[in-house]
């Protein structure tokens, strides 16, 4: 059983960063289909900005709550819009679950996750089969808790998350808009995967590399 | 596809650039924040005892919000990208420039990435002992049905909510009443319109929708959200009463009732075809026997260069006629 300390959450937002950087365009086309194209742009946005304030960190012994924080509040400021509240919002419930701790046990990363999952659900006010990115992080969270109440560890809860990120994701093509600005094109929403889903899924297996538990 | 052609200077600096503009136009009316450009209060306004009023939203509905922050009306205004929500932090440093240690107000129209940026502010705000409360402005009847109220969009109907509110945080009335002035103000505010051609936004300069030639879209919101009918485009009078009749089944007017009048281009509609549209507006409503208070004919929210119209009418009774006639002094609007 493993424990991660400040530092290797730093590594796994730089993860997140990269990956995300990785797939602007790719996001930003998929935006295009249904809302204003700029997803992308937000989310790079958003997680440069993150990867940049934690560069900032003396990583010396620093708190788990801490980097949560710093990451929440400088998505937060980078972007606005729909994004920013709903990334920020799971980063800041992720930093509570942690307060005090000096270094997470991997039930605490375990119930960490699961606040980020809660924190987007109660700040988008959004249910699973709304297209929406709750409905990639809704399945991950609960494909871990159930990983881990089993028994497996981090890494073999984490095959079992990603995975249903991943269905989720896809379930989105056959869903209409329910909330979010596509919501506006009703039917027209159907057919394609919601952005936010999609880019949720790359979050979620950046976190995977970034805390070095990829198969 | 060509480009939509804009007098900007690039598509990444036009709300810093345009906020400029106004800061040097407004002096006396308006001043940022230190250290928080995209926080503008009223140079004359706040002060110790009164609620503060902050508004704000995306940018390119000037002049909407800025423009009505000013004595007597917004006490501030939190700036978004376009037609994007500003971040917490923004409208965070509004609230605290403009608290009197009264409480705080916030008003902005229904949309949901607003709801979640103003909700963080006033979640923050809380920290620093600043109580805020919120008044969505929902006055779009197009946007949802009448049982569905909560869920209506916030658009031009905004300019009286705003009005009402700030008159009651400058009378020094109570938090409560306020508050309650404001949600008033908003239940008697209905406000429709129809866009003719669309906007384009600077990042893009890509038309953000389609309508077609010979065509208008009635209910469209002010970002291009899908209306409730799509036809050919009708006479000024066949539109403003299409509109009026929603309206009044809506409002339910009796004879001798008051009402404000406010008839808005969404950017590119003159105001030749503005005061066409208000003259069919006085006829309908003198038919009625339905007194008009004031009229304001104008852009008051606009959407960019879309095209087109919205009527907005206020029911009044004494009290809100009393927060309309209020004295404010704000950049782009004054009631003396």
């Amino acid at each position: 059983m493993a424990n991660y300390d400040g530092a290797s959450l730093v590594k796994m937002f730089k993860a997140i960063a990269t990956a995300i950087a990785a797939q602007k365009e790719h996001l930003c086309e998929l935006d295009g289909k249904i809302g204003d194209a700029d997803h992308g742009i937000a989310m790079a946005l958003g997680f440069g900005a993150v990867s940049d304030a934690l560069s900032e960190l003396d990583m010396d012994g620093v708190a788990p709550t801490a980097v949560f924080n710093m990451a929440a509040k400088s998505f937060l400021n980078a972007v606005g819009a729909s994004s920013g509240p709903l990334y920020a919002t799971a980063f800041m419930r992720a930093g509570a679950t942690a307060k005090g701790k000096i270094s997470l046990a991997e039930g605490d990363f375990v119930a960490a996750f699961q606040a980020m999952a809660k924190g987007i659900e109660d700040r988008g006010k959004a249910v699973v089969g709304e297209k929406t990115m709750v409905d990639a992080w809704r399945p991950a969270a609960e494909a871990m808790a159930a990983a881990h109440a089993g028994g497996a560890d981090l890494a073999a809860s984490f095959a079992a998350t990603v995975a249903a990120a991943r269905k989720g994701a896809e379930a989105t093509i056959d869903m209409v808009a329910a909330k979010g600005r596509s919501a506006r094109l009703g039917e027209r929403s159907r057919g394609h995967m919601d952005p936010g889903a999609a880019s949720a899924v790359f979050v979620i297996e950046a976190m995977e590399r970034g805390l070095d538990l990829s198969g | 596809m060509e480009k939509t052609k804009k007098i900007i200077n690039g598509q990444d600096n036009v709300v810093e650039e345009m906020l400029d503009g106004i800061l040097a136009a407004h002096p006396q009316h308006l001043r940022q924040v230190e250290g928080s450009a995209r926080s503008i209060i009223a140079v004359d306004g706040p002060r110790p005892g009164k609620v503060g009023l902050v508004i704000g939203g995306g940018s390119g509905h000037e002049p909407t919000f800025l423009g009505f922050v000013g004595r007597g009306l917004a006490d501030g205004a939190a700036i978004g990208n376009v037609f994007a929500s500003p971040p917490p932090d923004p409208i965070l440093e509004c609230a605290k420039a403009v608290s009197g240690g009264a409480g705080v107000l916030f008003m902005y129209g229904n949309y949901a990435g607003d709801v979640m940026n103003f909700d963080m502010a006033a979640e923050m705000a809380a920290m620093d002992d600043i109580d805020v409360r919120t008044v969505l402005t929902t006055d779009d009847i197009a946007s949802a049905p009448r049982d569905e109220r909560d869920k209506r969009r916030g658009v031009a109907g905004n300019f009286f909510v705003f009005k009402a509110a700030g008159a009651a945080c400058d009378k020094i009335l109570s938090f409560d009443e306020c508050e309650r002035v404001g949600r008033k103000a908003n239940d008697h505010t209905y406000t429709m319109g129809v866009a003719l051609s669309p906007c384009s936004l600077p990042q893009t300069l890509k038309p953000s929708f389609e309508i077609a030639p010979g065509e208008m879209e009635v209910g469209m919101g002010i970002h291009g959200e899908p209306g409730i009918a799509v036809g050919p485009l009708e006479p000024a009078d066949a539109i403003s009463d299409m509109i009026l009749d929603r309206i009044f089944e809506e409002m339910a007017p009796a004879r001798g009732d008051k009402v404000a009048v406010l008839v808005n281009s969404l950017g590119a509609t003159s105001l030749m075809e503005l005061y066409i549209m208000n003259r069919r507006v006085k006829q309908r409503l003198d038919e009625r026997g339905i007194s008009i208070h004031a009229t304001w004919v104008g852009n008051y929210c606009t959407s960019l260069e879309m095209a087109g119209a919205s009527i907005t009418l206020m029911h009044l009774d004494g009290e809100l006629q009393e927060m309309l006639d209020h004295p404010c002094d704000c950049a782009m609007f004054r009631v003396v």
